[in-house]
């Protein structure tokens, strides 16, 4: 057997060799090769010893306790969640459009409102309350998403050659479609800012999307100025934090409170 | 352990989010560690765990027995530690070229050698050094090298898991070998 070769070394000390009893005998018999495989193990034993910060036995309840609640509830073991946080993004708005038809159309008749109603009133209100809070958690996460995409486009520099960023873009790409949904929600339930916020991100994810892999120092600097222009970055962020801050609260939504009145 | 986690991964399919919950109570470490020596960053790591339970929370479907829920939850740490790693990579690169586009050659003609080791105690500044050593790979050879040094998956499993193939998965590792000697060979005193 000629000398064994580094990567067969490599194979060897991580006993994925097909050829171990070859490159055993070798090793018993050779110096050169010995000393060789000496030298490997010793660095790959020094890897071993940078050191990895403790993370204590309650780390697991911590880790628990900070995505709690942003874990949502899963009512169907079929459903995957990218498929029913859409619907039930849809479903908030016919809830909200419904639930504002209904309420105005029920003030007068409130007076003569029966226990039944009261039921199903209250009923109501708590299916709007998980709808909200499945909705919260899916804009949060979305607006997270974006603001990374964001972020990274804005302190990206180019330099003199071109800069891939093709990441960016297919998440851009991906970041899309829910945004349209979320946008459509906002504005059919009358949150204008929210509506603003998202008609603003999906013009510049457009653009993302839409770009090369590869910019030009010009073309990433006219990437920048659409974001910094519409103080973007600044106004996704605020907005998120908000989104976070609604999932944090405890949900008691106005028609809950009026049913509780009844 | 794993015995244990079958049961719940059940139950967390179906709506239990306690049984979830005892998931990541159990993973938690574990996947830290991986993020950790993946990233090389306390704040990166805490930002993969998070992000890991999330994302295995939401593709819970997806998850198939067949492999180990330490793996599965390993293969979704990779992945985000990768794209993680890349990002932060290019990001650096662009401000390097931004800063110091002359002097980034100079740079690089400085050859990767270190002090010999009587210069060096050994203890932290090995410790540095490895970090040093760690951070010149590139994030496929990293994340390569350390599923299979660290966390002991076979080189087939890690081109499962990143998706990439055996073949190529070895040669990052190789790769990764070849300049991590470069780098220590002359820390740990063993010139070749």
């Amino acid at each position: 057997m000629s000398h064994i070769s580094e990567e067969q070394f490599v194979l060897f000390y991580y006993g994925e060799s097909a050829e171990s009893r070859s490159i055993e005998s070798h090793l018993a018999d050779c110096e050169a090769c010995r000393s060789e495989f000496r030298s490997l193990q010793l660095v790959l034993n020094t890897v071993n010893s940078a050191p990895v910060p403790e993370r204590g036995a309650g780390y697991g309840a911590e880790v628990w306790r900070r995505i709690e609640k942003r874990v949502p509830r899963r009512t169907h073991r079929s459903l995957r969640w990218y498929i029913w946080a859409p619907a039930m993004a849809a479903l908030v708005l016919v809830s909200f459009v419904a639930g504002r038809l209904s309420q105005r159309s029920l003030v007068p008749a409130t007076t003569v409102a029966t226990n039944s109603t009261s039921a199903t009133n209250a009923a109501n209100a708590a299916n709007t309350k998980v709808r909200e809070r499945i909705l919260l958690v899916a804009v949060g996460d979305h607006l997270e998403r974006s603001q990374m995409v964001l972020a990274e486009l804005t302190n990206a520099s180019g330099g003199k050659g071109k800069l891939d960023i093709s990441d960016e873009r297919q998440m851009a790409e991906d970041l899309l479609d829910d945004n349209r949904l979320y946008r459509q929600t906002a504005r059919s339930t009358g949150d204008s800012a929210v509506a603003s916020v998202l008609d603003d991100l999906e013009r510049v994810l457009i653009d993302i999307a839409h770009s090369p892999t590869e910019v030009s120092n010009a073309q990433l600097e006219d990437l920048q100025q659409q974001i910094e222009s519409r103080g973007l970055l600044f106004k996704v962020r605020v907005l998120g934090t908000k989104v976070r801050d609604q999932q944090s609260k405890p949900a008691v939504t106005v028609t809950e409170k009026n049913t509780k009145r009844l | 352990m794993e015995v244990e986690a079958g049961g719940a991964v059940e139950r967390a399919r179906s709506g239990d989010s306690d049984a979830f919950r005892l998931l990541v109570e159990q993973h938690s470490r574990a996947i830290f560690r991986l993020a950790f020596r993946m990233t090389g960053n306390e704040q990166d790591a805490e930002d993969v765990v998070q992000e890991t339970f999330l994302r295995a929370y939401k593709q819970l479907d997806k998850y198939e027995a067949r492999s180990s829920f330490s793996t599965w939850l390993y293969r979704i740490a990779s992945n985000y530690s990768l794209d993680l790693i890349r990002m932060r990579k290019r990001h650096e690169d662009r401000r390097e070229r931004g800063s110091d586009e002359e002097g980034r050659d100079i740079l690089q003609s400085i050859p990767l050698d270190t002090p010999g080791p009587d210069r060096l105690v050994y203890g932290s500044q090995v410790s540095e050094r490895v970090n040093e050593a760690m951070n010149e790979l590139s994030p496929q050879e990293r994340t390569a090298f350390v599923l299979r040094h660290f966390e002991g998956l076979s080189i087939e499993e890690i081109g499962e898991t990143l998706g990439t193939g055996a073949n190529a998965t070895k040669h990052s590792i190789f790769r990764a070998v070849q300049k991590l000697r470069r780098s220590l060979e002359p820390l740990v005193g063993t010139a070749r």
